[in-house]
């Protein structure tokens, strides 16, 4: 333990702390901006610095480590001037147009400034304007915002082991950019959205879609209905201002009413029909000696990875859509037939906690008869928040309602897919009863579950004792995937998904996804599962009813048809 | 006043290429008494003749040496040959012209300290002394000097050359570091420190060239011997760069405790075409600019602490009443603004607006406030900035804003003069 | 061909990345680093093209656009300025005609500034390709550049 000096208060705490972290755990403030938990210490803003007695200049308190009798001051004038100047500095090589910014009001910088009390920049503005990148339709890369913090090159490089962000160049012309200065489109980026959940302003951002749908709505000609994934309902308090965590079901579905769409689903109704059809297909799989391990195919962002830089990889993922494409291919056939509409003028909309899925839903290999997108627009958690806030909804004073019909019934196995190894654990529920004749007793596959970035399970399917494994961030799934490349791996079942925690810790997720946001949106993920009335997908009687009256069973000829899609190589660029 | 030359003693009286003149002018013969020499013993003699790290920082070289001893597993030494300050051409000469001196001093800190590999760290712009620098390492590992078992003994050792390609920060220790590892001269967050977690995350030592060549003259004569030369402020002789204004630029050996005016008056024969001296920069663009009243102080890294700065590298620049010191800042300002590496925040974007402010003052456009603003500017980047770059770049506003505060507010009231009568 | 001779001359290992970028800017006569070859150079050490830019933007010895075969670099800082009498910047511009970071019709001649080159004590200096010209004079200068024109270094 070291005993160190505060702002004159005593305070003990852990060796190898940082001053910052040690500050914090007593609650002393002391702000910081390129800082972020999980992440590099950089140390690059060097907004926070704090005085040391008997130390030359000032000291970031991020990166310099706590000592026995440290004296320390967080706020003299000099200090105060000092971050005070740096942040007139970053205000006067950024385009400050804080009301057409996206992240007007939510912007740590803007935040920073505000905290400070930045009345006037003595400094002159020495912005040079910059393309913005807007071609790909998933993420907006604008350099005029960026304050090249490095958190997006971290989470790029460290994380997802992508590399498409670097600096580019050196001094006061560096970017943070793709090779050779290019479009994120020309570059093998996967859309992931990690840049933009980790960046403090508005330099990176999801395709703002919003104003799409608000037309769609209130155009008569089309039916406009939602689909709303799993790990939405555990983010979207955040979004709103509430607690982290906190699972919204009802109001959820009763302040998306409200928006005006004509029906809202539930993805999770899709989620049991992939477990089917995956399920089956991996029963398949086993029992004729098909390719081995099957992999996942739920998760865009890893779809792109795999198909630009593992073309081996390919035979081995599922060929089944991702629910949110089953919800749009069913809602532009079973429903339109059912209902009685023509296909053309229903209008799906998704709302994902992922910037990737926008990018899937304009697939050409996605799309009814070759030309009706599955789906016709994403929205992000955080632009569905921006839609309550426009349209100036009170979460809290709201009721609540349950999804529409035919899609709004589902399962806990279902709810699972918003967390890493939740898309596992939901398989072997039903694939476990299928191939062993006999209810599971215990249906909660815990070694599946929690941060770890690679995790496994062996379970007994039939005379067969069969491996499965997990991973969570792309820099993990590489470790799988090269194995399988090798022929080394173990495993019949490999899930991936590309955002660290699964689809609750995704890019289009709210603002400060740390990894403790992330657990507790997992176990509020569980939470849901423990509390439903069905926990396994088969036992979802309007999936029975979908097969019985559409799909005739998994895997059939009509369910390939329309449920199952190709993957093909993609010469390393999006 | 030269009373010891040691590091330049062999300088044009050798072949630069040939290992044989080295070892003919007894070359090599201390390492291979530092060979039969307990590593503590020699660790001790050079704690005793109190050497200070000659690249500018002025840290005790012994501190350095014996933590990264006590350090285990594989360690590397790398050579700091980045010489980029301007003003400075000290190592350029003494890789040119003596290259064995700087390997024997290399192979002693290694030998005494349990390192296996050196980098030496060459500017890219210093074509010729890379060709010789190879060419010794060459001849070295041939007459085994370099390689296995070095000359019948246990220890082996290599040295590879790096070269760099235009970045005045990668002398920077962890900048350099990194762009051995062939990467973007960027600063690393310390700690941990380069003896610590340096070249491929090994620990690593890191000393500029002079101060390599400056071990095989302390094991010869004795770390006690050593300490006796200089004054009690540091010891040993140092080289220094003297350009600008003087009859007689060129590379002086000169013992600590000399005066800089000795330098310029004795060595440099003055000022050119009889001119009066008005600024002195020290140690290079990083430099404090010293009026002419306070050339009497001795080239040592103590005493100048009095203005938060150091003698640097050795670099004097002279110049005369003809330039104004707004230019000289302003070429200062510019070298910076193109060598930030844009790392951390305040250097990258205070360089520029540092630039903006002392333009007013050289287009005579500056009022109070600009006066202020840079004052604030320069001691905000000098005092938050992540490496040594940002944190000197401000040393020739901040000595001047000092030395030669009438000069600006002269300036200002010049600004106004010319505003009200010219528009 | 010469990327390819230069990548054989070292171990395939990531740290050589910049010796190898600097043997291909010297050696090639246009003194620059394609895309293409950053492309290759990635390939071949087995790191991704964004890192390869990073690198190739940091340092100035390296352009990623085409230079003259002879790059002449004038030193700009303090010690060169105080003993540069006659400009040694204008100099060079009048005789090629053309300005700082411009390069000549004929690819001959790319014009640079430099940091300080250590010559000080024989400023004022300047550089072309590898070989230092110190102790200026405007005659020395023009006399130098106009070997070169005359392919004396060809």
């Amino acid at each position: 333990m070291v005993n160190l000096r505060i702002n004159n208060i005593d305070i003990t705490v852990k060796d190898n702390m940082t001053i910052l972290e040690a500050a914090r755990q007593h609650n002393i403030n002391i702000p910081t901006l390129c800082h972020y938990p999980d992440l590099h210490i950089n140390s690059d803003c060097r907004i926070c610095v704090v005085e040391i007695e008997g130390y030359k200049g000032l000291k970031t308190s991020c990166s310099t480590p706590v000592s026995e009798g440290m004296n320390i001051s967080t706020n003299t004038p000099k200090i105060l001037n000092a971050r005070k100047t740096i942040t007139e500095l970053i205000l006067s090589n950024h385009d400050a147009t804080c009301t057409s910014c996206v992240r007007n009001m939510r912007c740590e910088l803007q935040e920073l400034a505000k905290n400070l009390g930045i009345d006037i920049n003595r400094f002159e503005n020495v912005l040079v304007k910059k393309e913005i990148d807007n071609h790909n339709p998933a993420l907006i890369r604008n350099a005029n915002r960026c304050i090249k913090c490095g958190r997006c090159i971290d989470v790029c490089k460290e994380v997802q082991g992508m590399h498409v962000l670097e600096i580019i160049g050196r001094g006061h012309e560096m970017e943070i950019a793709p090779a050779f200065g290019k479009y994120l489109s020309d570059e093998s980026c996967t859309f992931c959205g990690q840049c933009a959940n980790v960046c403090p302003v508005g330099a990176i951002i999801e395709k703002d879609n919003t104003n799409t749908v608000w037309e769609k709505l209130y155009d008569p000609n089309y039916h406009v209905m939602v689909q709303v994934a799993p790990a939405v309902r555990v983010s979207i308090g955040e979004e709103i201002g509430l607690k982290t965590g906190l699972i919204s079901n009802g109001k959820l579905v009763s302040a998306i009413k409200r928006l005006g769409f004509n029906n809202v689903y539930d993805t999770d109704f899709t989620a049991d029909l992939t477990i089917m059809e995956e399920g089956t297909e991996l029963i398949n799989r086993i029992k004729t000696g098909g390719v081995l391990p099957l992999m996942t195919s739920c998760c865009p962002g890893w779809i792109n990875l795999a198909e630009q830089e593992y073309p081996e990889i390919l035979p081995h993922i599922s060929s089944c859509k991702s629910p949110q494409q089953m919800f749009g291919t069913l809602a532009k056939t079973y429903f339109a037939e059912k209902e009685n509409i023509d296909p053309k003028d229903i209008y799906v909309v998704s709302i994902m906690p992922c910037t990737a899925k926008k990018y899937e839903a304009t697939r050409k290999e996605l799309r009814i008869d070759n030309e009706n997108p599955d789906v016709d627009i994403v929205l992000t958690t955080r632009e569905l928040g921006k839609m309550f806030r426009q349209m100036g909804i009170d979460f809290d004073k709201i009721d609540e309602v349950e999804f529409d019909d035919p899609f709004g019934i589902s399962t806990g196995a279902a709810v699972l897919f918003g967390a890493t190894g939740g898309v596992t654990e939901a398989a072997l529920r039903t694939v476990y009863e299928i191939l062993n004749n006999k209810p599971l007793e215990d249906l909660e596959f815990k070694s599946v579950r929690g941060m770890q970035g690679i995790k496994e399970a062996s379970v007994k399917l039939g005379d067969l004792e069969v491996r499965v494994a997990v991973s969570h961030s792309l820099a993990n799934a590489r470790v799988l995937i090269e194995d399988v490349i090798a022929g080394t791996s173990p495993y019949a079942f490999i899930e991936i998904m590309a955002c660290p925690g699964g689809c609750i810790g995704g890019g289009g997720q709210p603002y400060g996804t740390t990894n403790d946001v992330r657990l507790k949106r997992i176990a509020s993920i569980y939470e849901v599962d423990g509390n439903m009335v069905y926990r396994k997908s088969h036992d979802n009687p309007s999936i029975k009813k979908l097969y019985k009256d559409y799909l005739i069973e998994p895997n059939s000829t009509k369910a390939h048809h329309l449920l199952h899609t190709k993957y093909s190589m993609r010469s390393g660029k999006a | 006043m030269i009373e010891r030359i040691e590091l330049t003693k062999r300088f044009d009286k050798i072949d630069p290429l040939s290992i044989k003149n080295y070892l003919d002018f007894g070359g090599y013969e201390v390492f291979k008494k530092a060979l039969k020499m307990k590593q503590e013993d020699i660790l001790n003699e050079i704690a005793l003749s109190r050497i200070t790290g000659r690249g500018g920082a002025g840290f005790p070289v012994s501190i350095k040496m014996k933590s990264f001893a006590k350090e285990s597993g594989f360690k590397y030494v790398v050579c700091n040959a980045d010489e980029g300050e301007p003003g400075n051409f000290k190592d350029r000469y003494l890789m040119e012209k003596d290259p064995h001196q700087i390997i024997e001093g290399i192979l002693i800190s290694a030998f005494s300290t349990g390192a296996s590999k050196c980098f030496i760290y060459i500017r890219g712009e210093y074509a010729k002394a890379i060709g010789i620098m190879k060419n010794a390492i060459k001849q070295a590992y041939k007459t085994n000097h370099l390689g296995m078992n070095i000359l019948g003994s246990n220890f082996s050792f290599e040295i590879e050359i790096r070269r760099g390609a235009g970045a005045y920060v990668c002398g920077e220790e962890f900048a350099l570091i990194e762009s051995i590892e062939g990467k973007p001269g960027r600063t690393r967050v310390k700690p941990p420190f380069p003896t610590q977690v340096g070249v491929f995350d090994k620990p690593t030592l890191i000393n500029n060239v002079e101060t390599f060549c400056n071990l095989p003259f302390i094991l010869r004569i004795g770390g006690t011997e050593y300490s006796k030369i200089g004054n009690e402020y540091a010891s040993g002789t140092k080289l220094i760069s003297l350009t600008g204004n003087v009859k007689n630029k060129g590379l002086y050996e000169v013992p600590y405790g000399r005066t800089i005016r000795e330098v310029i008056e004795v060595l440099g024969g003055g000022v050119n075409d009889n001119k009066k001296i008005s600024m002195v920069q020290l140690g290079g663009a990083c430099g404090a600019i010293i009026p002419e009243s306070l050339l009497d102080m001795d080239i040592d890294n103590e005493k100048f602490n009095i203005f938060d700065s150091k003698m640097g590298a050795g670099a004097i620049i002279v110049m005369d009443e003809s330039f104004d010191m707004f230019d000289i800042i302003l070429k200062n300002m510019e070298f910076f603004q193109h060598e930030t590496c844009g790392k951390c925040m305040p250097c990258r974007e205070g360089h520029i607006q540092v630039l903006n402010l002392i333009k007013k003052f050289v287009r005579y456009s500056a009022n109070e406030k600009d006066y202020l603003s840079l004052e604030s500017l320069a001691q905000v980047i000098h005092e938050t900035a992540l490496c040594g770059l940002g944190q000197t770049s401000m040393t020739s506003i901040i000595s001047t804003m000092k030395f030669f505060k009438e000069d600006y507010q002269q300036r200002i009231k010049e600004s106004l003069f010319k505003e009200e009568y010219y528009g | 061909m010469i990327l390819q001779k230069i990548l054989e001359s070292y171990p395939v290992s990531e740290d050589y990345l910049l010796e190898i970028l600097i043997d291909v800017d010297k050696q090639k006569e246009n003194h620059f680093i394609s895309e293409e070859e950053i492309t290759i150079i990635s390939n071949h050490l087995g790191i991704k093209e964004s890192h390869v830019c990073s690198v190739v933007s940091f340092y100035t010895l390296l352009s990623t656009t085409p230079r003259g075969k002879y790059i002449i670099q004038i030193c700009k800082d303090v010690p060169c300025y105080l003993n540069d009498d006659f400009n040694v910047l204008k100099t060079v511009e009048n005789e090629l005609n053309i300005k700082v970071n411009d390069t000549t019709r004929n690819q001959k001649f790319t014009l640079e500034f430099t940091a300080c080159i250590g010559c000080c004590d024989e400023a004022p200096a300047m550089r072309i390709n590898d070989s230092t010209y110190t102790n200026l004079t405007r005659e020395k200068v023009i006399k130098i550049i106009n070997d070169y024109k005359e392919g004396k270094y060809d």
